[in-house]
């Protein structure tokens, strides 16, 4: 079988397969032009309805991460542009995310600056590999 | 494109109470409804309706633009009509006594069906732990090329491994291309990634209807929480 996504059920399961796929492309597991899994394999390999799927492909279409042929499938946009703006903007959202969560522990920015750097240092080689999934 | 099935103000009376009170639904090809309520809220009388197995007492049910009846029961799968395959048949011989019932029975998807569910074949049913005669007849009904598949707790006292078994059956398996598909439960969470709608009955009505994605976002929950929440 194949890998299993798990989903945050408490928010909408379309917009966490928007992220997925906009993870694979931002990490060049799938390509500029390449064509996406059909809507149906994605449900299977996600475990979703594939109506979720569906609405996920044609929200990321208006957003222009992706296009459709008529007859021939979805693809990953031939923008090399888009595909830096959306990767800058996961990233501004994980950074966020971080130092949010840091500020609520009660972190200053120099102590934020020092826990950054000290996992920088030691953070294990082999981990870099297992990050392609992540959310 | 024209609804698999529409509902329009169905009512049923046993005695003097309400079981269904008054329901409408539309759904097409591809929609994966999830039934859920408590226990006595109405779920299974309305699958039986319109299983055809047991007339309203007001309002109006079609299937595919049939009423239920011997047309509309040629395409809906009812997962409670495999509740009587003989005992002493092994798994085989139940599929094989099955699909003669049944023109539209797909017999190479029951192969990959059996197969990934680990139901072995040359078992007898009568031997069969609960969880595997539940897998089994999720086998029986999965193979059917109908319009409308209705599952009344596919799920009801089955271990988690059977459970996983059984939702991933149903994303792999399910023709949403073209068909619809209810399935009642009261284990919401389990079933949250599979359905696209949900309604929850209470006491016979319509308590919440809607798309599962657009519920989330509205309640900023997760369908189990809106659950508890309507039922608390």
């Amino acid at each position: 079988m194949a890998m299993q996504a798990v989903f945050d059920e408490n928010s909408p399961i379309y917009l966490q397969i928007m992220d997925l796929i906009k993870q694979r492309i931002c990490a060049s597991l799938w390509n500029l032009g390449d064509r996406l899994p059909s809507v149906r394999e994605m449900a299977i390999e996600l475990r979703v309805n594939p109506n979720t799927v569906q609405r996920a492909y044609q929200e990321l279409e208006r957003e222009g991460m992706v296009f459709t042929q008529r007859g021939m499938g979805t693809f990953v946009t031939e923008d090399q542009a888009k595909v830096e703006t959306v990767r800058n903007e996961l990233a501004s959202r994980l950074v966020r995310q971080f130092v949010d969560g840091m500020a609520r522990l009660g972190f200053e920015r120099e102590q934020i600056r020092v826990k950054l750097d000290m996992y920088l240092e030691n953070r294990p080689m082999e981990q870099q590999g297992d990050d392609e999934e992540r959310g | 494109m024209d609804a698999i099935l529409e509902i329009k103000n169905l009512k049923k009376r046993y005695g003097g109470r309400w079981a269904l009170n008054g329901i409408d639904l539309e759904l097409n090809r591809g929609d994966v409804l999830g039934l859920a309520g408590p226990n006595g809220s109405g779920k299974t009388t309305m699958l039986k309706i319109i299983a055809g197995l047991t007339y309203p007492t007001e309002g109006s049910v079609l299937i595919a633009g049939h009423k239920p009846g011997p047309v509309s029961k040629a395409h809906t799968a009812y997962l409670p009509d495999v509740d009587h395959i003989y005992r002493w048949m092994t798994v085989r011989q139940a599929i094989e006594y099955v699909s003669g019932f049944y023109d539209d029975f797909d017999h190479d998807r029951a192969e990959r069906l059996i197969e990934f569910m680990d139901v072995e074949t040359d078992m007898k049913v009568a031997h069969l732990s609960k969880g595997m005669t539940e897998r089994l007849k999720l086998v029986l009904i999965m193979s059917r090329n109908a319009d409308l598949i209705l599952l009344d707790e596919p799920l009801g006292g089955i271990d988690p491994t059977s459970r996983d078994k059984v939702i991933y059956a149903i994303a792999t398996e399910y023709r949403w291309e073209n068909s619809a598909m209810i399935i009642s439960t009261h284990l919401v969470r389990d079933l949250e990634p599979i359905f696209d709608k949900v309604l929850f009955l209470k006491d016979g009505r319509t308590a919440l209807f809607g798309n599962a994605d657009e519920l989330r976002a509205q309640h900023n929950g997760s369908v189990e929480d809106i659950f508890r929440e309507v039922f608390a």
